[in-house]
């Protein structure tokens, strides 16, 4: 993602404040027995002792619907199991303070709706992006962005999931996904999938012209598409950290 | 209510003042009472092409700093009584316009007139992102080449996500695809995008196609909008455009290169 940070090493600020969005692990709790949340916490920790020790953690108490829980034996319990609490998200005001007392921030309970953002979109001049039934994609993993209208040139859109453009795709526009994409008619624009790394991401669409296509990184720019590929329904797959184009 | 329409491009050049003073002209003549606006502050045209450079005491940036009212800015056409032209200011800058300034004229417009025409200036800076702010449709101007194309599909991103209707949510600004300077004959030898070319790229609704003409030079330079000139083939495009606006079924002209009469017509090669 393009950040306007240039340090310069003489007269650079000392630090500068960032909003980011960090992925971490949360512990959502359905249960007020300490025991039996110590108990389940080490045999899962024993799986994967790497993935585990050391790693931050988020409580989330939303589902335990203000049940009384003692915040400061959770806390020692799970940092006697090797992991760093970072804050909770739900519970009542008590285990709020309770939390604050231990120095742990706690963290706005989201609503049902914005429990998942159905989108991001890269650009604020791109409001065109539409999701339709965000209800029922909440309770996948993997979410899709459906675009219904036009991209124009300079728009860009981001899809943190999948991302399906059913309109066409302009020259100088950037799609990019951290799943795959896919556009129901011309691509002219720039096209980037698995953006976050996701090397078995694809790109398919009804009508090549794509300015460049990119998959995990791995780029090819219009002029090294060859001509038989273009102005054609393909797909683009990475084998091997090789850009296939195959046509469907 | 009045309905609001921006002319505009992205790129210099296409023929925005030609259509704007046109379609207003047009508006006019069918007898909806109509006021067409120059956006293009500190580049004023819009009153040369429609042959009032002379009657200008105040403009557009006056009114919006208070220094003049509305009626005393408004220049009403001699020759048609239903169209009233605000000029902008040669003297100022783009930065003299303000959101406030500009909502508050075309409220205040909106009570007593049918339609609203914003001629809009070149570029997607300050005068062509407030000539576009407040519209209701959008007449955007394309000649057929490739820069002029893509010009006007980034405008087209711009009203879609940066206009009033659009940061309310409310119902999108309706886009209207107007190619002007078109020349069939060029079409054919390959030396200009098509039609169907420029549709493919926009995919937007053809509202209709002026074709390349020296009447349009002569109307301009003469200050008489050319849909005045009712014996060229641009002011009958123009005429025809107005009508298909206001919803008269009119098939499309000159987008083939045809004197060939009324049986040639009907057998038009493509």
């Amino acid at each position: 993602m393009p950040t306007d940070s240039q340090p310069t090493p003489s007269n650079s600020p000392a630090f500068e404040f960032k909003s980011g969005v960090v992925t971490i692990p949360s512990l959502n709790l359905f249960s007020t027995d300490i025991t039996a949340i110590t108990h389940q916490l080490n045999e899962k920790i024993k799986q994967a002792p790497e993935f585990f020790t050391n790693s931050s953690l988020l409580i989330d108490l939303q589902a335990l619907a203000n049940q009384e829980l003692d915040i400061a034996l959770l806390v020692d319990a799970i940092r006697n199991a090797g992991m760093f609490p970072i804050g909770i998200r739900g519970g009542t005001k008590e285990q709020q303070q309770a939390a604050n007392a231990l120095m742990l921030p706690a963290l706005s309970a989201l609503g049902g709706n914005n429990a998942r953002k159905p989108l991001t979109i890269a650009s604020k001049e791109t409001k065109l992006a539409k999701t339709e039934n965000p209800e029922k994609q909440q309770e996948t993993s993997v979410e899709t962005t459906i675009v219904t209208q036009p991209i124009r040139s300079g728009q860009r859109v981001y899809a943190e999931g999948d991302l399906a453009v059913i309109a066409q795709v302009s020259a100088g526009s950037e799609i990019m996904a951290e799943g795959n994409i896919h556009v129901y008619g011309t691509l002219r624009g720039r096209a980037l999938a698995g953006v976050q790394g996701n090397e078995n991401a694809r790109i398919f669409c009804s009508d090549l012209q794509a300015e460049l296509i990119s998959i995990a990184g791995n780029y090819r720019v219009s002029e090294d598409i060859i001509e038989s590929d273009r102005n054609a329904p393909v797909q683009i797959y990475l084998s091997k950290q090789a850009l296939i184009i195959q046509k469907i | 209510m009045a309905r609001i329409i921006v002319v505009t491009s992205g790129k210099g050049g296409v023929g925005k003042t030609t259509t704007s003073a046109a379609i207003a002209m047009g508006l006019a003549k069918k007898g909806h009472k109509t006021a067409v606006i120059d956006f293009d502050v500190g580049l004023r045209n819009l009153d040369l092409i429609l042959g009032c450079e002379r009657r200008v005491v105040y403009d557009f940036v006056n009114v919006i700093n208070d220094e003049a009212t509305l009626n005393q800015a408004l220049i009403r056409d001699k020759r048609c009584k239903q169209l009233y032209i605000l000029p902008a200011s040669q003297t100022r800058y783009k930065d003299a316009l303000t959101k406030e300034g500009v909502g508050k004229i075309l409220e205040e417009l909106s009570k007593t007139f049918k339609y609203i025409v914003c001629d809009s200036p070149a570029g997607i800076e300050r005068g062509a992102n407030l000539a576009m702010y407040f519209a209701d449709d959008a007449f955007v101007i394309t000649n057929p080449e490739i820069a002029s194309v893509r010009d006007s599909d980034r405008m087209l991103g711009i009203l879609s996500s940066k206009s009033k209707r659009a940061e309310n949510g409310d119902e999108p600004i309706n886009e209207y695809l107007l190619l002007s300077r078109y020349d069939p004959k060029r079409v054919k030898l390959g030396e200009m995008l098509s039609v169907e070319d420029v549709q493919d790229i926009l995919s937007l609704h053809l509202l209709g196609v002026i074709p390349e003409s020296q009447s349009v030079l002569n109307a301009s330079n003469s200050g008489t909008p050319v849909i005045l000139d009712e014996d060229s083939n641009a002011g009958q495009a123009y005429a025809d455009i107005v009508a298909r606006y206001l919803g008269e079924d009119k098939p499309h002209r000159f987008i083939d290169e045809d004197k060939k009469g009324l049986f040639g017509r009907l057998f038009r090669s493509k």
